[in-house]
């Protein structure tokens, strides 16, 4: 079962892969991220069925300005990016790299969710609150739960970046981190969505 | 399980062979390429809303096109899904879009506003 | 690293801190069962006020609330725990793992179902419980007064969470875990059958999750979705709840429809007919399962096209569930069948739910579901699949596996009347309720008027109901009864054909000293024939590796147990209740995420000595 015998203690080209435990969390993560489809569609339904329910509100074309939505889709494209760095550095055993790069892409994700916070509480003033109208509560909703998912996101990573601080990579940690870089990659394609679906099109149509 | 021994704490070290550092080599090459693309199709998204040259007839399907794009080269460039050995995430990922995409179409369409 | 400190545990901290899938899938049993009695008393509640036309046995907001918590209670407290509980045992077993993929989340979603669950009854005892019905359809859900709803969300958002945990840690299972030469195709069908309902629950479970998301902003911090006043639409909660709901039929039937395989197979003593057009139905229905859903909603109004795509696409539905029925009619052809109580279900099962099947085409033929619409049709067509498919299924299941999971077998005459009495009652209840609405009594009400002809046939659908009652206490008895019954062989009914059947009762921690060699479909059924009855061995003996138990599962649960209450009492300043709970669940997580275990081993001398 488990016998495809690792040589000890020397680096697998995929050390994600190299034990059953993280081929397991491997599979079970992309099953979840599968889940996780479904859970943002019905939230994409919602919206777009309720983004016409703007009653005496602001309404999409009201609020939303690209020129910050450009600037946030590329903090978050970056730190996509910058992850998938990361992954290649423990690839090459580099775990210095590893570490450095999951930094950067915490940093981007700080900022990506510090404009998001921005925005919220700009179009609270604009007079969107979160029980203003459908549109209102459904926007937020989605969004939010977005921006949830990137707090979350950005919690775990720095849990793992400090829990394994001094230990190099292992057959333990090797797991752990990649699948928190596909989580990191699967908030950007949900993003890619946001910002064609909502903004680009809300601004648009 | 005949890992008894082994320590799954320990570090692990030593450099990755040459076959593999070469494709990480090439890996890297794409990473790069694709974040470009993917750069250049936001840009167009956006500067098709952003412009009034483009018709808003045209640039809804378009962008919607670009982010369908933008999505496959992230599964399959930056998760990796056209590696080999991924069937069963490749799997699950797209029964996820077959369940999503009724359940999107029905939210918008079938509310009982209008009647199809 | 050492087993020892195993014994030294008191035996509830044992329970309480189990990640071994054996204790877990108990727990999901003990404890479905417990909600399956509760249910059950609520239904019988039900009846007896509908015993009489204008009875006034229960009050009508009781009545309300007893029909929601018994459809709530039944599906998600009930039959899927159930189902769990004999997931959770014995598909590791058939497929030759020595754990499942994930036993960490494996107890982690079994804590949370069970809170959910509790959290869901306490509402009881606190200003009552949902009264919205099972679909809690808005604005009734949205604007009924009081508690009840807050418990409905939360409490299924909790257990929710815990299912769809389970059903991930089953995929990875399936898939990862299986012994040498297990290939897909040669998976029993039981296991198969696991594999597509825990898919069902993957791409289900987060349609209901967000339903359930904007129900409790709506109640509780003051959304708008279904507000129409304020734009809002109350159709997209229907549509969430049967994106879900839908497929969580199939997550109930498919199982039971594993189970059924199982059973007729190992009792007719042949190989399951077209073992290969049986796996690819389940796929087919898996599938089409997802494509179904609105034809919950023909009545509201989708228009002609929408409502004729729904109705042919269920419809389609019947085609991968005939090709079972004619597959399991033709294992049994010609086959040596013995009428255990267990074949004694599956056999009760195969016209009851091709009964309920009949009346689903009908229900499905949309122009005239606008007459069968909420009258008690529905009931009574639900009730045939339910009962007739997923409960039969669960008690052939308890009966077929009861001496592997408890180590004795279950009294056969007590199992003969206990049949005979939930037949014949479970088709004297719903069989009239069919007529009860074609005559236009509409289901959910708390009473009727005398003299419209429906008083005979409700006073003898709760005499059914009372014969279900009785026959189920036969059950219980029969429980504690048998005991003596003890069994040691590893394959009690001597015509086991898959793996679970091939390790000694108890089941050994560890299930397998040696990783099985699978050679065919019916793996043990194949060693009795061509081999030397025993399984050959994949590995050598060695020592075995297992996980350590944790408290932590039980603790995270607990967190969002103690954080619902915290929203469902946030207007009346419990909001830091609410923080304090997810403090406590996210820092359990964290601590399972900063806390490396390793497990621990078995030593090949003890592995030795267990086999013994």
């Amino acid at each position: 079962m488990a016998d495809q015998t690792v040589n000890q203690h020397t680096l697998p080209p995929n050390p994600e892969k190299a034990t059953l435990e993280g081929r397991n969390k491997f599979l079970g993560f992309w099953f979840f991220l599968g889940g996780e489809t479904v859970l943002f569609a019905s939230l994409f339904g919602t919206y777009l069925g309720l983004r016409g329910g703007v009653v005496s509100g602001p309404g999409p074309d009201d609020l939303f300005h690209l020129p910050l939505v450009f600037i946030m889709t590329m903090i978050l494209l970056t730190s996509s990016l910058t992850s998938v760095f990361a992954i290649i550095s423990m690839k090459r055993g580099n775990y210095k790299g590893l570490l450095v790069w999951m930094w950067v892409t915490v940093a981007l994700g700080l900022a990506f969710l510090g404009l998001e916070i921005y925005e919220f509480y700009e179009y609270y003033h604009y007079g969107l609150g979160f029980t203003t109208s459908a549109f209102a509560s459904s926007f937020y909703t989605l969004v939010g739960t977005h921006g949830a998912h990137v707090a979350f996101g950005i919690g775990w990573i720095v849990t793992l970046l400090i829990r394994y601080r001094k230990t190099g990579l292992t057959l333990t940690n090797a797991p752990k981190f990649y699948v928190a870089v596909l989580y990191w990659h699967f908030i950007d394609v949900v993003w890619v969505f946001i910002f064609s679906v909502v903004y680009l099109m809300g601004y648009g149509g | 399980m005949g890992q008894h021994g082994m320590d799954p704490s320990a570090p692990l070290t030593g450099k990755p062979s040459k076959k593999t550092q070469r494709k990480l080599r090439n890996e890297m090459r794409t990473q790069l390429i694709s974040f470009v693309l993917m750069i250049f199709l936001t840009s167009m998204a956006f500067i098709s809303i952003a412009s009034d040259a483009i018709p808003t007839g045209f640039a809804m399907p378009f962008i919607l096109l670009l982010a369908v794009i933008q999505v496959i080269l992230q599964l399959y460039v930056f998760m990796h899904l056209n590696e080999r050995g991924n069937g069963w995430p490749n799997a699950m990922i797209w029964t996820g879009v077959l369940v999503a995409i009724p359940t999107v179409a029905s939210l918008m369409l079938l509310l009982g506003i209008v009647k199809w | 690293m050492s087993n020892a400190k195993a014994q030294s545990k008191s035996v509830l901290w044992d329970w309480l801190t189990t990640v071994d899938h054996k204790k877990i899938g108990i727990m999901y049993l003990v404890a479905g069962a417990f909600f399956f009695a509760l249910g059950g008393l609520e239904a019988i509640l039900m009846r007896i006020q509908l015993m009489f036309p204008e009875f006034s046995f229960v009050p009508a907001q009781t009545f309300n609330e007893l029909l929601t918590m018994h459809g709530t209670t039944m599906i998600f407290l009930a039959a899927m725990p159930l189902l769990f509980g004999f997931m959770n045992y014995i598909v590791p077993l058939q497929i030759g793992a020595r754990d499942v993929a994930f036993p960490f989340l494996n107890a982690l979603g079994f804590w949370l179902f069970l809170f959910g669950g509790i959290l869901l009854n306490v509402s009881w005892f606190v200003g009552g419980a949902p009264d919205a019905g099972w679909t809690a359809y808005v604005p009734l859900s949205s604007e009924s007064p009081g508690t009840g709803v807050d418990y409905y969300v939360l409490g299924l958002q909790v257990s929710g969470a815990g299912t769809l945990i389970g059903g991930i840690n089953f995929l990875v299972t399936i898939i990862n875990m299986r012994a040498p030469g297990m290939s897909m195709m040669r998976m029993p069908l039981f296991t198969w059958s696991t594999f597509v309902a825990s898919m069902l629950i993957l791409f289900a479970f987060p349609a209901l999750t967000i339903g359930l998301l904007l129900l409790m902003l709506e109640r509780i911090f003051g959304a708008t979705y279904f507000a129409v006043d304020f734009g809002g639409n109350v159709i997209i909660w229907q549509h969430l709840f049967w994106i879900f709901g839908h497929p969580e039929v199939y997550i109930l039937i498919l199982p039971a429809f594993g189970i059924f395989s199982e059973i007729l197979s190992a009792f007719s003593k042949k190989r399951l007919f077209g073992y290969s057009a049986m796996v690819f139905a389940t796929l087919i229905i898996g599938f089409l399962g997802f494509m179904v859903w609105a034809h919950h909603m023909f009545t509201v109004g989708m228009g002609p096209v929408a409502n004729s795509i729904f109705a042919v696409a269920t419809m389609a539905i019947a085609v991968p569930t005939g090709i079972k029925i004619f597959n399991w009619l033709l294992t049994l052809w010609g086959g040596r069948i013995q009428f255990t109580t267990a074949n004694l279900f599956a056999l009760a099962f195969i016209p009851s739910f091709t009964m309920g099947g009949v009346t689903g085409v009908m229900l499905a033929t949309s122009a005239a579901n606008y007459q069968f619409h909420d009258t008690y049709f529905v009931v009574a067509h639900f009730h045939y699949v339910i009962i007739g498919g997923v409960v039969l299924g669960l008690f052939a299941g308890a009966y077929y596996w009861w001496p592997r999971i408890f180590g004795y077998k279950l009294d056969e005459t007590l199992g003969k009347w206990f049949f005979w009495l939930f037949l014949i009652g479970f088709h004297l209840t719903f069989f009239v309720q069919h007529f009860l609405g074609l005559i236009g009594m509409p289901r959910r009400v708390a009473s009727y008027l005398g003299g419209q002809g429906l008083d005979t046939m409700n006073f003898i659908s709760t005499i059914g109901a009372f014969l279900m009652g009785i026959a189920f206490i036969i059950f219980v008895v029969s429980i504690f009864t048998s005991m003596k019954n003890k069994v040691t062989d590893a394959d009690p009914w001597g015509n086991g054909r898959t793996l679970e059947w091939t390790m000694p009762i108890p089941t050994p921690e560890y299930n397998f000293a040696q990783t099985p060699l699978v050679r065919d479909v019916d793996a043990l059924w194949y060693e009795k024939y061509e081999g030397d009855g025993k399984m050959k061995a994949a590995e050598p003996l060695g020592d075995i590796h297992m996980p350590n138990g944790s408290i932590l599962p039980f603790i995270m649960s607990l967190g969002l147990f103690i954080s619902s209450f915290g929203f469902i009492y946030y207007h009346e300043g419990f909001l830091w209740l609410a923080i304090l709970g997810l403090v406590i669940n996210f820092g359990a997580m964290f601590v399972r995420s900063i806390k490396e275990d390793h497990g621990y081993h078995i030593p090949k001398e003890e592995v030795i000595k267990g086999g013994k």
